[in-house]
């Protein structure tokens, strides 16, 4: 089957992790989740012992380190906005290589990248090790509305052929001789988004088109 | 003479922008028939098409499905007597397997368990896209995907199916295997397309459809030799095919 397989987050294995019912690991990163963030920023042991139950579960999916790491990328504007709180935030000040910081800015810089880091780092293994159907049915177990996994089923769906699109439509501009250099550049890009736009929302209604024709009455029912 | 599957009378439709596509077609499709829909592009294939299972209802004329008559009260029976395959399979399959996407009809017209799990297997054998059930659509080549979409009408047990550009976008080999498929079927058929080889291979019967009427009818052969009818209709066969030797 020359189709590619599986989605670019998922790491396909057989894990312990992996096997896992995903509504179990759906309820596990939120319960997780909530633990972290609720976790006072001076606590650092707590963290670290949170960090060691990550490295556990990783090793133990067997989802190689480099793997996550390149995908931990997302998480670059909140490092981002962390970084500029010590500037910003007001409070007592300090010295740090003659730079003069907010106490309160570094704490709370500090504690974001923490639990961001964690929180990404575990949304990433989920990803990584659970099939998006998988994903989907385990949000259905959680009593999720309908209509949101629906949706969030299409998107899984049309993400591909989106993105294909998208891709046709860099490749038809740089065959033309366009390559996005500067800002100057930028409407050219926001007019191709539109376009994006209107295509999927013309498929949007020919899939309900083809829904309807198979008796699709409103509802979804499973 | 039997009920026709499909009976369309004088029926004329204008889109609310005012376009007018159909002037008043009148065309009869008769039990286990397959008849191809031949016209240029605007002739008004695709309105044509919208009108058999009712997602547009005609301005004027009217539309019957084996003796009951296209209109909101009947839209459910009517969508499960006329089957369409859409052009691009990705909009015909939108759910996360082959199998829950052949399901979905039979689901809405209130099967479930055992009957369902069989009738889908029936579909999908039929097509011969029964080792797929458990993929997701989009990990399958083109050609697949045509015919899971296939058997996501066939699964509905229609009295017709109704396909639009079958051929298009397949390459040679799963072109002959769609055809082999659709011929081995022993369903009424009828289908929309520009691949006059194609309409001459499957289908004995056509009918040309020109500015929102039917232009001409008859046997598929008989059509595609009429070369001052084909020239007036903008139809031409591709070079180097001579429906003679066929």
């Amino acid at each position: 089957m020359g189709a590619p397989h599986g989605h670019r987050l998922h790491y396909h294995g057989h894990s312990p992790l992996h096997r896992a019912p995903a509504h179990l690991k759906v309820a596990g990163l939120v319960g997780f989740m909530l633990v972290v963030v609720a976790t006072p920023v001076p606590w650092l042991p707590a963290f670290a012992a949170y960090a060691a139950v990550l490295a556990v579960l990783v090793v133990l999916s067997g989802v190689p380190v480099p793997y996550l790491a390149r995908r931990m990328v997302v998480e670059t504007p909140v490092l981002v906005f962390a970084a500029l709180l010590p500037f910003v935030a007001t409070g007592p000040q300090v010295e740090v290589l003659g730079v003069s910081l907010t106490e309160a800015g570094l704490v709370a810089g500090g504690g974001l990248v923490m639990k961001a880091t964690l929180g990404v780092l575990a949304s990433l293994l989920l990803a990584a090790t659970t099939d998006p159907r998988d994903l989907l049915i385990g949000l259905e177990r959680l009593r999720v509305p309908a209509q949101l996994v629906q949706i969030m089923g299409f998107m899984v769906r049309y993400l591909d052929v989106v993105t294909d699109e998208l891709r046709r439509m860099k490749t038809a501009r740089e065959s033309r001789g366009f390559t996005a250099r500067n800002p100057r550049h930028w409407p050219v890009i926001g007019r191709s988004a539109g376009a994006l736009f209107i295509r999927s929302f013309e498929r949007g209604e020919r899939v309900h088109l083809a829904m309807i024709s198979r008796g699709h009455n409103g509802s979804l029912r499973r | 003479m039997t009920t026709p599957v499909l009976d369309l009378q004088s029926v004329a439709y204008a889109y609310p922008d005012g376009h007018q596509a159909l002037f008043g077609v009148d065309l009869h499709v008769h039990r286990g028939e397959r008849v191809a829909v031949l016209g240029p592009n605007g002739a008004g294939k695709t309105t044509l098409v919208l009108h058999l299972n009712g997602i547009l209802l005609p301005g004027r004329g009217t539309v019957t499905v084996s003796g009951l008559p296209v209109v909101k009260d009947n839209l459910a029976e009517i969508r499960r007597r006329v089957g369409i395959v859409f052009q691009d399979p990705d909009d015909q399959l939108f759910m996360g397997s082959v199998r829950d996407d052949v399901a979905f009809g039979p689901r809405n017209l209130g099967l479930r368990g055992a009957e369902l799990d069989r009738r889908v297997m029936t579909a999908l054998d039929m097509v011969g896209m029964a080792d797929f059930v458990d993929r997701p659509p989009h990990h399958l080549s083109f050609g697949q995907r045509r015919r899971v979409a296939v058997a996501t009408v066939l699964v509905m047990e229609p009295e017709i199916i109704v396909l639009d550009e079958p051929s298009s976008n397949l390459d040679p080999a799963s072109r002959r295997e769609l055809a082999d498929i659709l011929t081995s079927l022993d369903v009424t058929l009828m289908m929309v397309t520009h691949d006059l080889p194609y309409a001459l291979q499957l289908c004995p019967r056509a009918v040309v459809l020109s500015d929102g009427i039917v232009a001409a009818q008859g046997r598929t052969i008989d059509i595609l030799t009429d070369d001052a009818m084909m020239k007036s209709h903008r139809l031409e066969l591709p070079y180097g095919f001579d429906p003679h030797t066929c």
